[in-house]
């Protein structure tokens, strides 16, 4: 066995596999207009909506290891931003959503180099801190309907399409496209060579420094681009919405606590992790939000037990047990020959 | 000629506590300089100090003819110094074949099926190619011993940084394990190597320097240290004139 006889390989046959099927998924989820009906387009809408945030607060939480609880602070930035641009710069509601992800990393900027000072539990409620910063900001601005709020204007609606029926196809099929644009990102990002830097950093920080990775920088670029995503995605579920208000902009619970529930349970550190989580999400949503506040005793007795009894989450618990991968990001040295018979 | 590795001065202290105090020694490219002292001496706090993990307080280093006193450890290690830890730092969630393969693209600059080739080659060196595929939380002290050298081969150092690598050994790995150090010190690498394991290092290194409490004791041939009545003092408690 000489070292010429080895060779690197990254896909496997799951790997393969799962690319199909989830190919097959995406193409039958971009027809549901044409075999779902409007509550559930609804639903999945949102559970798209749902599952970029988890994927990109992984990626900052779980990879990059800023535990922010703030990141309201954008969903928030994002809405007042659609409401701001479309209202009074007369801009289409589908370029506000872009130039909102631009100012959103813009203002990422001075924040990350304030709370970047802030380590472990004292980053996480500099965070928290700045949201709240953002929410009583916004609250102060009377043109966007100071705390009370405002709505969108019916001709900012209508510019999306004519028909109801027209804007609840778009709306749908903006939220899947921003779930798949964020997984794609997230997935070709740690694939490359950024990106392994990246998972180094989740792993040891002390031995990626030493390995010539600059740690600092790598943290900001994530926290700035996920700000970026994270303000679209706001622009987006208040495009959905139709209203805005401070406290449903810059909502802790919406945006973040259910948000990091999600990512947990799922499996932090993971791209598989978010996706298992928001299905887990929307299925115990759905089948208890009946039951008024025992729904949030129940996800707090959930998100306890799978913590004590499965730490990495549900697919850690899945990943170490038969040491699968959905996408196709770890490296596996073969002997040419072995490889041969796969 | 101008040193390789040259620290002028160099002091630190926590509060009552000195890990280095007016450290000064030049090490020229090529060479293999090896350090003992006992527990406690400061010399993994100064392989921190030439690395960048920890800043000092005074005092000045230079690396192949630039001022680094001021930069961080990733700066360090991409201009070209690697080390390996005392204590195993692995990416424990990582498998071995991507301990390496961060360091070959990151330090060492490599990209693509090169940098995949030469982890290959390098885990071949170091014993792990079959290991390989293995998560690296679930090594043995040894392989991550092993891992650590590995990692630092990866990164294509000019100055390699060795922290008591050969601890815990069998007699075997020992020997193996001296011949592979003595392979890469023949390709032109630097070494600084901290060892407990005297007679591993002996075989090795062409100059010897004993620290105690931060300071520099002695340093020279490697032999005529070794039998300074300072060594003796330090490691078998004679007076020098007993």
């Amino acid at each position: 066995m000489t070292p010429s006889d080895f060779h690197v390989t990254r896909s496997s046959s799951v790997t393969k596999i799962a690319a199909v099927l989830g190919l097959l998924i995406l193409i039958i989820l971009i027809a549901a207009p044409y075999w779902a009906g409007r509550a559930d387009m609804r639903l999945m809408g949102e559970l798209f909506l749902y599952l970029a945030l988890a994927s990109l607060w992984n990626l900052m939480a779980g990879y990059a290891g800023l535990v922010s609880v703030g990141q309201q602070a954008y969903v928030g930035f994002g809405g007042y931003m659609l409401f701001a641009l479309t209202m009074f710069g007369g801009v289409h509601p589908i370029g506000a959503i872009v130039i909102a992800g631009f100012f959103g990393a813009l203002i990422a900027v001075p924040v990350a180099l304030l709370i970047f000072r802030l380590r472990g539990a004292y980053f996480a409620i500099g965070t928290w801190v700045i949201a709240e910063v953002f929410r009583l900001s916004f609250a102060q601005v009377s043109v966007l309907g100071g705390g009370s709020g405002s709505s969108l204007p019916v001709g900012i609606v209508r510019s999306l399409s004519s028909s109801r029926a027209g804007r609840e196809h778009l709306s749908y099929w903006l939220a899947l496209a921003s779930a798949v644009i964020v997984i794609a990102a997230v997935y070709f990002f740690l694939r490359s060579r950024n990106g392994l830097a990246l998972t180094a950093i989740r792993d040891n920080e002390l031995a990626a420094g030493s390995l010539g990775i600059d740690i600092w920088r790598t943290k900001f670029v994530v926290y700035i681009v996920t700000a970026a995503l994270t303000s679209m995605i706001g622009a987006l579920i208040f495009l959905q919405k139709l209203r805005i208000s401070p406290d449903a902009a810059f909502s802790v619970n919406d945006w973040t606590a259910f948000v990091i529930f999600i990512v947990v349970i799922g499996g932090i550190g993971t791209i598989e992790g978010p996706i298992i989580g928001t299905l887990i999400f929307f299925a115990l949503r759905e089948t208890l939000a009946d039951l008024g506040t025992i729904y949030l005793m129940v996800l707090g007795v959930v998100a306890i037990v799978i913590m004590l009894k499965a730490p990495k989450g549900i697919w850690g618990l899945i990943r170490t047990r038969f040491d699968v991968e959905l996408f196709p990001l770890s490296y596996r040295v073969k002997h040419s020959q072995t490889a041969q018979k796969d | 000629m101008t040193a390789f590795l040259q620290l002028d001065q160099v002091s630190k202290a926590f509060g009552a506590i000195t890990v280095a105090e007016d450290l000064s020694f030049e090490v020229q490219s090529g060479q293999a300089l090896g350090v003992i002292g006992p527990n406690g001496a400061g010399k993994t706090s100064m392989f921190n100090l030439i690395t960048g993990t920890l800043a000092p307080n005074s005092g000045r280093i230079m690396f192949d003819g630039t001022d680094i006193t001021r930069d961080g450890a990733a700066k360090r290690c991409r201009a070209g110094m690697a080390r390996s830890f005392q204590v195993p730092q692995p990416f424990s969630g990582m498998t071995v074949f991507e301990n390496a393969m961060i360091a070959a693209t990151q330090a060492g600059g490599l990209h693509g099926k090169e940098a995949e080739q030469f982890c290959i080659e390098v885990l071949d060196q170091t014993a792990l190619l079959d290991r390989a595929n293995t998560l690296a939380g679930g090594l043995t002290l040894l392989g991550r011993k092993r891992l650590e050298l590995t990692r630092a081969l990866c990164a294509r150092p000019k100055l390699l940084m060795l922290d008591e690598i050969a601890g815990g050994l069998t007699e075997a790995e020992c020997t193996s394990l001296v011949q592979t150090i003595k392979d890469i010190h023949a390709r032109g690498v630097t070494i600084i190597w901290i060892e407990h394991v005297v007679h591993a290092l002996l075989a090795v290194v062409d100059k010897l320097m004993v620290i105690d409490f931060g300071r520099k004791i002695t340093e020279g041939d490697p032999h005529t240290t070794m039998e300074s009545p300072e060594v003796q003092e330090i490691y078998l408690g004679i007076a020098a004139d007993a």
